[in-house]
């Protein structure tokens, strides 16, 4: 009746062998193309490093008016930019600038990436169900997965360091840009499609003309979601040699120091919130005109 | 406008199944598997059973019938928004049915233009934009295309709107941007899928008498869908009446109103306003040539109101009708207009 007690396993030699075996592959796999693959991301590398030379050697009062001007542009509603100018104030007045800079240097890096992979994939995910179906239950995995366990690999074929980081970043923040891209594109009026096909639109006039505007809003929602991931990961992203805001968080628990913590996880919320707001206004004002009445 | 030796649409044979192969049960059909049937038996939905219509070029052609009987299934075949199931839809002698994709999408930029029943604008561009959108696709430059359109939203009533939102705009508005860019087009063939039907009866008679206006000056072959019979003997040069995915009569709006083919019709046009649909060249005594004219005339193709009103308002007993040259062809007295007026089967 043993078996009824205790599940009965796989033998443990045997399993140990896989693991082991699973693991020798994975290690063989990085030595021959470890190089390889950090050839292939160097531009990847280069791009972090000007961005977060740019955000962070930039004189604050200049980056302060372009972040204020960006606010502006994208939500046109003074309350957002004055929340903005006083989080940064704060921000810098409690001595958390640079980091703060590294963080949003990665987090635009992060979110360009995601843009540039997630809409062409939701794109062709919005015009094949088999497409879709295939990708959908990967997307799931890589929400769902804990964080930590695909930090592993990436670690073991990149190392420690910027590039690890903004990939394991990239990972856990690409899916809602993908599902909102193709969800976005299949919500498009069906009418205003039949519109476009009778006027003799190509496949691509299509798209630009009325797919992708008609979508935007939605793959704005997917934009938003994407950075608030992104800042989510910010802290486990330390964990792998991610510079920001995530170091001190990680010294603070290591240490207990609490006020060190809660400052600079303030500091996240704060920029979490200024992204959230600008973005979500800039959507709101592209909905203006969208919304279709009849009659 | 449209081009001078443009040779109409011809439908032939036209047959078309909703479902998995449907093409297999086309022989069925012929053979008197009816509609029901074919849903009980295959799970398949027949959309349109051997549609042979002929539209000539420059007129307009209504297409009749209520919710479900197939009337924009027919005419997404006229460009191809679907495909059929077997015949031949002939536009200006070519088949349609048998255009590869670059050819369809030639012909929908340069022979079609449609308008649709929800308008089908796109809400991110202003009423400009939306207008210029066929011109886009053929991908003639914004400056002459903003002419174009410019020139046509003046002439549907539009100017001064060029940069307002289409949310902006009530519907029947709308519809005129929507008319608009097929308009600016200047394709030959016009597709109006129950262009009004969403329209305020007011709002809809002017449209009506905004497209017959165009019409005088821009001949295009207009295929005109409709559920509504007044607008349909209103607009059409011919009308083809649909029940269950078949023409059931296709005639000019005097053989339907005068001479229709069943009950089903009948029943239809027992509600329209006999007076002013029925030609007063049906109801009148015809003379013999050389009949001298005396007192009122009306022109041949009046309305039996026009006549009527001539005689209600004036002291004859009779109204001559004469041709186009002024020969006396017939005439009517009030006894014979009033029975016609209230005639019915
Ligand atoms: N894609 C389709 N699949 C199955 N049945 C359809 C499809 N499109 C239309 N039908 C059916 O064909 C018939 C005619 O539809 P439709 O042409 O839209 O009618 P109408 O425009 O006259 O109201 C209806 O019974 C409808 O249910
Ligand atoms: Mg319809």
């Amino acid at each position: 009746m043993d078996w009824f007690f205790n599940f009965p396993h796989m033998d443990d030699d045997a399993l140990r062998n896989l693991k082991k075996f699973i693991d020798e592959s994975f290690r063989a796999f990085t030595r021959a193309y470890g190089d390889a693959i950090e050839g292939f991301f160097s531009p990847l590398q280069t791009f972090l490093i000007y961005s977060e030379r740019f955000m962070t050697k930039t004189p604050w009062p200049i980056i302060t008016l372009i972040v204020l001007a960006i606010a502006w542009a994208g939500s046109r509603n003074l309350k957002i930019v004055a929340g903005c100018l006083f989080s940064l104030l704060a921000i810098g007045y409690f001595d958390m600038w640079d980091d703060t800079m590294r963080t949003i240097s990665m987090i635009f890096v992060c979110t360009i990436l995601s843009i540039a992979i997630g809409i062409p994939i939701g794109i062709m995910m919005s015009r094949s169900d088999r497409l879709q179906r295939i990708v959908n239950p990967v997307l799931d995995v890589m929400q769902t997965m804990p964080s930590f366990v695909y930090l592993i690999p990436v670690v073991m074929l990149l190392g420690i360091g910027k590039v690890p980081g903004l990939i394991a970043v990239v990972i856990y923040a690409i899916p809602p840009m993908i599902r909102l891209t193709n969800l976005g594109i299949r919500l498009v009026d069906k009418d205003v499609l039949e519109a476009a096909d009778a006027f003799g639109s190509s496949s691509w006039q299509k798209l630009v003309w009325v797919q992708m505007p008609l979508a935007l809003p939605t793959i704005m929602a997917g934009i938003n979601q994407c950075i608030m991931m992104a800042l989510a990961m910010v802290v486990i992203a330390s964990m792998i040699g991610v510079q920001g805001l995530g170091q001190p968080v990680l010294k603070a628990i290591a240490n207990q120091y609490f006020t060190l913590g809660i400052f600079n996880g303030l500091a996240i919320v704060g920029i979490a919130i200024i992204f959230d707001r600008v973005s979500q206004s800039y959507g709101q004002r592209l909905q203006k005109h969208r919304e279709i009445i009849h009659g | 406008m449209a081009d001078q030796r443009f040779d109409g649409i011809k439908i032939r044979n036209l047959y078309k199944i909703f479902g998995q192969n449907g093409a297999a049960h086309v022989e069925a059909v012929r053979n008197g598997l009816s509609k029901t049937e074919l849903n009980e038996k295959f799970g398949l939905v027949l959309g349109l059973k051997d549609i042979n219509i002929e539209m000539p070029a420059g007129c307009i052609q209504v297409i009749m019938g209520l919710s479900g009987s197939g009337k924009s299934t027919l005419i997404r075949h006229i460009n191809r928004l679907i495909d059929p199931t077997s015949g031949e839809v002939l536009v200006n002698g070519v088949d349609v049915v048998r255009m590869n994709e670059s050819e369809l999408r030639d012909f929908r930029r340069h022979q079609t233009a449609m308008v649709f029943q929800k308008f089908a604008l796109l809400p991110h561009r202003n009423v400009l934009e939306n207008t210029v959108y066929g011109l886009d696709v053929q991908k003639i430059n914004r400056a002459k295309s903003t002419e174009i359109a410019m020139q046509w939203l003046e002439r549907v009533g539009l100017k001064g709107f060029e940069k307002k939102y289409p949310n902006q705009l009530s519907g029947g508005m709308q519809q005129r941007v929507g008319l608009a860019r097929a308009l600016s087009n200047d394709a030959p063939v016009l597709l109006m899928d129950e262009a009004y039907s969403a329209l305020d009866p007011l709002i809809r008679m002017d449209m009506q008498s905004v497209l017959l206006g165009l019409q005088k000056e821009i001949k295009k072959t207009i295929v005109f869908i409709t559920h509504d019979l007044d607008e349909a003997l209103r607009l059409g040069d011919q009308i083809a009446i649909l029940r269950d995915g078949e023409v059931i009569q296709q005639g000019t709006s005097q053989d339907i109103v005068l001479r229709p083919a069943d009950d089903y019709i009948a029943n239809f046009v027992k509600e329209v306003n006999r007076g002013r649909v029925i030609h007063v060249d049906a109801v009148m005594t015809p003379v013999a040539a050389g009949h001298a004219v005396n007192g009122a005339t009306v022109m041949s193709g009046s309305s039996i109101d026009d006549a009527m009103k001539l005689l209600a308002h004036g002291n004859a007993t009779d109204v001559t009708i004469t041709d186009p040259a002024g020969i006396p062809l017939g005439t009517v007295d009030l006894k014979c207009l009033a029975a016609a007026v209230v005639s019915s089967h």
